[in-house]
């Protein structure tokens, strides 16, 4: 046990996957997943760790929740090292998973609930008043003696949710916790935690996200990771500030099949982005200066691209991502990365 | 503050998962047809042929018993052995790994639950075969019978516990697996005659299936008829083997437990689906 003040610390943390021979079929047979991972989440934080499908978010949380080991590095829960102290470890911590399936069809939510605070030795009648009262704050209380394979999606993640928070663990690692939830469903589970950790000052959460705007809300801090290394961290202010001396533009462009030469090769252009839409092309860009802008343009026009908007806006987590890491979620998506 | 001690936290989990196989599962009426009807069918196609050969009514009787112990072994098979590959797969094995809590925990709680639900379907099969064949039952010993019932399934619930363990490794295989076992323990296993007509040297080898002795004292229990040409072992002996064999599976499931599970957080195979 190292005695520090810090819920979760990691220590150049690698994973490597190794396929076997039969399965990689001549493909590379060794996937960096983590790549010399360090940073450290203070007790009270909530922790968001940023990237795209593939990034290494979810191992990093494999590691920590000790399903997985790493294959180098160390990493510490509690103060516990995750490797030699797991089953310590496992006393101080909860998880939730976005797209979770877990729980039994057949039984209730309740009864899946009541089950699972079990395996934490939670007396029943306390298990059955948190139950109660959790599944009032996320709208299913009305829903508690539905079995759950009559439950949708959201309302199962909404179940999952109440699981983690049930057994009020010192430290919650929440996996893309509202992945492919509903705007409004989505909306209530993040002011869930929110209002939570307000009321429970002394727990932390790791959140990892792909969805900038979640992270921006909910995180004192964030750390930004691509292809298994972690590129920023830091407040999610403090990130964009840094960007504020850079011009930020959106532009909306027609009849333009791909900015890259239009935009992303001219002078004055640090980073750019661009994603279809139904009526063209969405192209954010970050300029070295606003003097820049004169040159972008007259290559769109060039180029036969007509312009239909043009907008000045303020950094996001967007924009120091892609500052970052140098293309954005989507480009990345586009490359097939999966995690 | 001051947590549940472990004792609290083991007999809470395995109350906690014995629960969806005690009272979810019966919830799906449909057990009675697959899990009563279809078994009474192999049983029938036995009791017939014995008929035909016009063998001694006790032999009615093996297979009737016969058929409620299958219910076990299937249980085992399928819903103790593969289970966590299915855990794995519905994402309920991450759960079970994050929580503080006695893996054995979880093992004997489904275990306790199997039993639980398999009674039902055995009693069922016993009474309904009783009835329809009229079977003539004469328990010698009901103190001994009773004791090789209770050690038969300690041992082979045991022998369950250990093969999940290896699940723990097994992706798509597990269920190739459990297929490849059924069959050959079914016949070696003598659910349908006396093991002692597969010769000494294969009941002997059978013997490691605690399926096997528990049936053969069973029968020689329930049926004296049998206990002379027909018998393996005397039933003393074949219960002091049984309680071996449970204490050896229960040992070896808890050290594989935990070996395998160092094993499958190394290769990453704890959370990995659809392999």
């Amino acid at each position: 046990m190292v005695s520090d003040s810090f819920a979760i610390r990691t220590e150049d943390l690698r994973r490597v996957f190794r396929a076997k021979r039969r399965e990689a079929k001549g493909e590379k047979r060794e996937v960096v997943a983590l790549d010399g991972v360090s940073f450290s989440v203070d007790r009270g934080e909530l922790f968001g760790v940023l990237g795209p499908n593939g990034a290494g978010k979810t191992t990093t949380i494999k590691i920590l929740a000790t399903l997985l080991s790493p294959t180098s590095g160390r990493a510490w829960v509690a103060g516990l090292d995750v490797t030699t102290d797991s089953k310590a470890v496992r006393h101080h911590i909860g998880m939730v998973s976005g797209g979770e399936t877990s729980g039994y069809g057949l039984l209730t939510i309740e009864e899946n609930l009541w089950m699972f605070s079990q395996f934490y030795g939670i007396e029943t009648n306390v298990a059955r008043k948190r139950i109660q009262e959790l599944l009032a704050v996320v709208g299913l209380a009305d829903r508690s003696r539905t079995k759950i394979y009559h439950l949708s999606t959201g309302m199962r993640q909404k179940m999952n949710f109440v699981r983690g928070f049930l057994t009020e663990p010192e430290i919650l690692f929440l996996d893309e916790p509202t992945l492919g939830l509903d705007v409004q469903t989505a909306h209530t589970l993040r002011g869930f935690v929110s209002g939570w950790l307000a009321e429970h000052r002394d727990r932390t959460i790791l959140l990892t996200t792909h969805a900038m705007h979640e992270a921006d809300e909910l995180c004192s801090r964030v750390a930004i990771i691509d292809k298994g290394r972690i590129l920023a961290c830091d407040a999610p202010g403090v990130l964009k500030r840094e960007l504020q001396r850079d011009a930020i533009f959106r532009l909306r462009i027609a009849d333009l099949g791909d900015a890259r030469a239009a935009v992303g090769a001219q002078p004055g252009v640090s980073r750019f982005t661009q994603t279809r839409s139904d009526d063209g092309l969405n192209v954010d860009a970050i300029l070295t200066s606003d003097g820049a802008l004169t040159g972008v343009l007259g290559s769109v026009q060039a180029a036969g691209g007509r312009l239909l908007s043009l907008e000045k806006r303020e950094p996001t987590l967007e924009d120091v991502f892609l500052h970052v890491v140098g293309h954005g979620f989507d480009d990345e998506a586009r490359e097939g990365g999966s995690e | 503050m001051k947590g549940p001690s472990a004792w609290t936290v083991f007999w809470r989990t395995v109350i906690g998962r014995a629960y969806p196989r005690i009272i979810g599962a019966q919830r799906e009426k449909s057990w009675v047809f697959f899990e009563i009807f279809l078994p009474l069918l192999s049983v029938t196609a036995y009791v017939f042929i014995y008929r035909a050969v016009q063998a001694p009514p006790e032999f009615i009787g093996f297979v009737v018993l016969g058929g409620a112990m299958s219910a076990y072994w299937l249980n085992v098979l399928w819903s103790m052995a593969s289970q966590l590959y299915w855990e794995k797969e519905t994402g309920n094995l991450e759960l079970y790994i994050v929580a503080p809590t006695s893996r054995m925990a979880i093992l004997l709680g489904m275990a306790l639950g199997g039993v639980f639900q398999t009674t039902l379907r055995a009693v069922a099969i016993i009474a309904i075969g009783t009835l329809l064949f009229h079977v003539p039952m004469a328990a010698t010993s009901v103190p001994i019978l009773l004791g090789v019932f209770v050690t038969t399934l300690v041992a082979l619930y045991g022998m369950g516990m250990l093969l999940s363990s290896l699940f723990l490794l097994f992706g798509r295989e597990a269920w190739h697996f459990s297929n490849l076992l059924q069959e050959p323990v079914s016949l070696v296993s003598g659910f349908y005659f006396p093991v002692r007509a597969l010769g000494q040297v294969v009941a002997a080898a059978a013997s490691i299936l605690p399926i096997t002795l528990g049936l053969d004292a069973m029968r020689q229990l329930l049926f004296p008829a049998m206990l002379g040409d027909l018998r393996f072992l005397s039933p003393l002996v074949e219960l002091g083997i049984l309680s071996g064999l449970a204490v050896v599976f229960l040992f070896l499931a808890h050290r594989a437990l935990a070996f395998f599970e160092t094993l499958a957080r190394r290769e990453g195979r704890l959370s990995v689906r659809g392999q």
